[in-house]
């Protein structure tokens, strides 16, 4: 049976969406505009696409990026994996409140106050023992590994937390053994959160502007950081279509990541 | 001879709670040993011990002769099914059956016979490749019975191994239980809070309150010889009677409840001394007229409950005396007293438990 919803929900539904997405589509639409400019449609056309091809700056950042996504999402996933473990698993240790405090504060904190502190944690390194010798890609990826961290903890968390604790001691009732036991009972019954965590924070690296323009020095800007320096310029339909492919690529990653979570849940 | 499984003043501390409190048993190979008690009396605690997933506070445990004080829940002769199965949702249920055996290293085609092997006890052959969210509840605990045997461990210990199941399915797997374990004799103890499955089941049944084993006997003895107020009003239906002791007279002790009572009771019972006495519904007969019989007082019905089988009164003696009564359809006579308001009730001196204290 399907329930009735009131008309003025419906509305409300409609003006809520239409205003988080219309400009995106706009966006979109203009990226295929012919004309230079990024208001008046002028025909359709996929040359800026073909530029962004030619455009050694913005390839750069997204190499970047890219490399920067990648490896902070590795090490955020494994740490994040670590911290679910110790929470869930080990349940009165020593400190443990504090740690589960520690874990979640950075994702409420403000981006601009992590990346502050990131970057005087860094000139304060720098000063005492020379590493790391100025910023550049690895102190980017350092900070996003952080945050990253505590959401690959939280989604992972909520994954091994619906795991029968039953299950490990009837494997090792069976003659199983650390580490052999986590490898052939806990991790195949958690690895869709672990992707999704990945997924996650590689996502959160990727599009990060705030604490990248706090700890990036000359030389490793990330595709934010170009995009951004490049619509103080004024903006070009250039723009559009990275941020298009941006888009695109992102809800794509998001889309697996929540399909991942949500088949597991939904077949019990 | 030494037992085959001896455990030795086993305490368990939670830290100020003492779930486990000196408990002692000894079980001989080929026992089906049940722990009965309540929810919270530490008949868990005690199945984990046993498992090795517990460390005792205080005792020892002995398997076959070994200690298993530092011993690993992977390398001891114990193999335990969980009260919800925990079966490897990812694995197959063949895969699930030997996970244990490829643990052990045997050569693959062994592993396989033995799979198929225990799929045929179990009657799920041909089920092998199906994954557990596929199977029924039953499948699932046959799955779950199946893995546990693999290793053929010295003791199975089974946590409540029929209460997932429902009424009708659990009778039918009682027997199926029994029956694997008289065709295997391996050990089992078996946890249970239901009285009437650990009788159905076991050889011996071992009761357990508040951490404490209050008395180890068999089936038949529990019922009708328990040894405590706690054992006679767990296992099955009872009513208590408080009396007082007047004499000896012959074979029997006179009491005083209310109303006169013989009952039968060890010399160590003197004059004076105040007793509980326990009757089983069952052994109260109840009819309409007066019938002369020893034990015999009117009594008002105040409520009673159809079984098919039989009917169950609650009928109330003389002082407000309360007890239960269950009458079996098995004659004409008593096929349908219902209608009765008042009547007669009596019951033999033998039928009758002293309960000291």
């Amino acid at each position: 049976m399907r329930s009735t919803v009131p008309l003025l929900v419906k509305l409300l539904a409609t003006a809520g969406f239409g205003i988080l997405y219309i400009p995106v589509m706009m966006m979109m639409i203009y990226s295929f505009n012919r004309g230079k400019l990024v208001s008046v449609w002028a025909g359709f056309s996929t040359k800026w696409y073909k530029e962004l091809w030619y455009d050694d700056v913005l390839l750069t950042a997204l190499y970047k990026s890219l490399l920067i996504g990648f490896s902070s999402a590795t090490i955020s996933t494994i740490f994040g994996l670590l911290i679910a473990i110790a929470f869930l698993r080990f349940s009165n240790f020593r400190g443990r409140l504090f740690l589960s405090l520690f874990a979640s504060a950075p994702l409420v904190m403000p981006e601009a106050v992590t990346g502050l502190s990131m970057l005087l944690l860094f000139i304060a390194m720098e000063a005492s023992f020379g590493w790391p010798s100025g910023r550049a890609v690895d102190t980017i990826m350092i900070a996003h590994a952080t945050f990253g961290m505590c959401c690959a903890a939280v989604v992972i968390q909520t994954r091994l937390r619906d795991i029968d604790k039953s299950l490990e001691e009837a494997a090792k009732d069976l003659g199983g053994r650390q580490p052999f036991v986590f490898l052939s009972i806990i991790l195949p019954l958690i690895l869709p959160s672990i992707i999704a965590a990945w997924l996650l924070s590689f996502t959160l690296s990727f599009d990060d502007l705030v604490i990248a323009s706090f700890v990036s020095g000359p030389g490793s800007s990330t595709l934010p950081i170009v995009i951004f320096s490049k619509i103080r310029l004024g903006v070009s339909p250039e723009i559009n279509a990275i941020a298009t492919l941006m888009i695109l690529t992102i809800s794509a990653l998001v889309m697996i990541g929540s399909f991942l979570v949500l088949r597991r849940d939904g077949k019990k | 001879m030494t037992p085959f499984i001896r455990i030795q003043n086993i305490s368990k501390k939670f830290g100020k709670l003492l779930a486990v409190d000196d408990v002692s048993f000894n079980l001989e190979r080929g026992e089906l040993f049940s722990l009965l008690g309540p929810s919270g009396c530490g008949k868990t605690t005690l199945l984990r011990m046993l498992a090795g997933f517990e460390k005792p506070s205080e005792g020892y445990i002995e398997i076959d002769g070994q200690n298993m004080a530092n011993v690993d829940p992977a390398d001891r002769p114990v193999n335990i099914m969980f009260q919800s199965y925990a079966l490897f949702p990812h694995m197959s249920v063949s895969n699930n059956i030997a996970y244990g055996l490829k643990r052990a290293s045997l050569p693959s085609d062994e592993i396989k016979a033995r799979v198929e092997e225990l799929l045929r006890l179990v009657h799920l052959s041909g089920m092998g490749a199906r994954k557990p969210s596929t199977l029924s509840g039953g499948q699932r605990q046959r799955v779950a019975l199946a893995r546990a045997l693999a290793r053929r461990p010295k003791l199975l210990l089974l946590d409540e191994p029929l209460a997932a199941l429902d009424k009708k399915l659990r009778s039918e797997t009682q027997f199926e239980l029994v029956n694997i374990q008289e065709q295997l004799g391996t050990t089992f103890i078996v946890v249970t809070h239901d009285q009437e499955e650990a009788m159905t089941l076991s050889t011996r049944i071992g009761v357990m309150d508040n951490g404490k084993l209050v008395q180890t006997a068999t089936p038949n003895e529990i019922y009708e010889k328990p040894e405590t107020r706690f054992v006679a009003d767990f296992v099955g239906d009872i009513s208590f009677l408080e009396a007082t002791v007047i004499e000896r007279t012959g074979k029997y002790w006179l009491m005083e409840a209310a109303t006169p009572i013989y009952a039968i009771g060890s010399s160590t019972l003197t004059s004076g001394m105040k007793v509980s006495l326990a009757i089983r519904p069952e052994k109260i007969t109840l009819t309409s007229q007066s019938t002369g019989h020893l034990n015999e007082f009117p009594v008002e019905i105040e409520d009673w409950a159809f079984y098919g089988a039989g009917t169950q009164y609650k009928v109330i003696g003389p002082d407000g005396i309360k007890l239960k009564v269950y009458q079996s359809h098995n004659q004409p006579s008593h096929a349908n007293p219902r209608h009765l308001e008042t009547g007669f009730v009596h019951f033999s001196p033998d039928a009758t438990i002293i309960l000291e204290g």
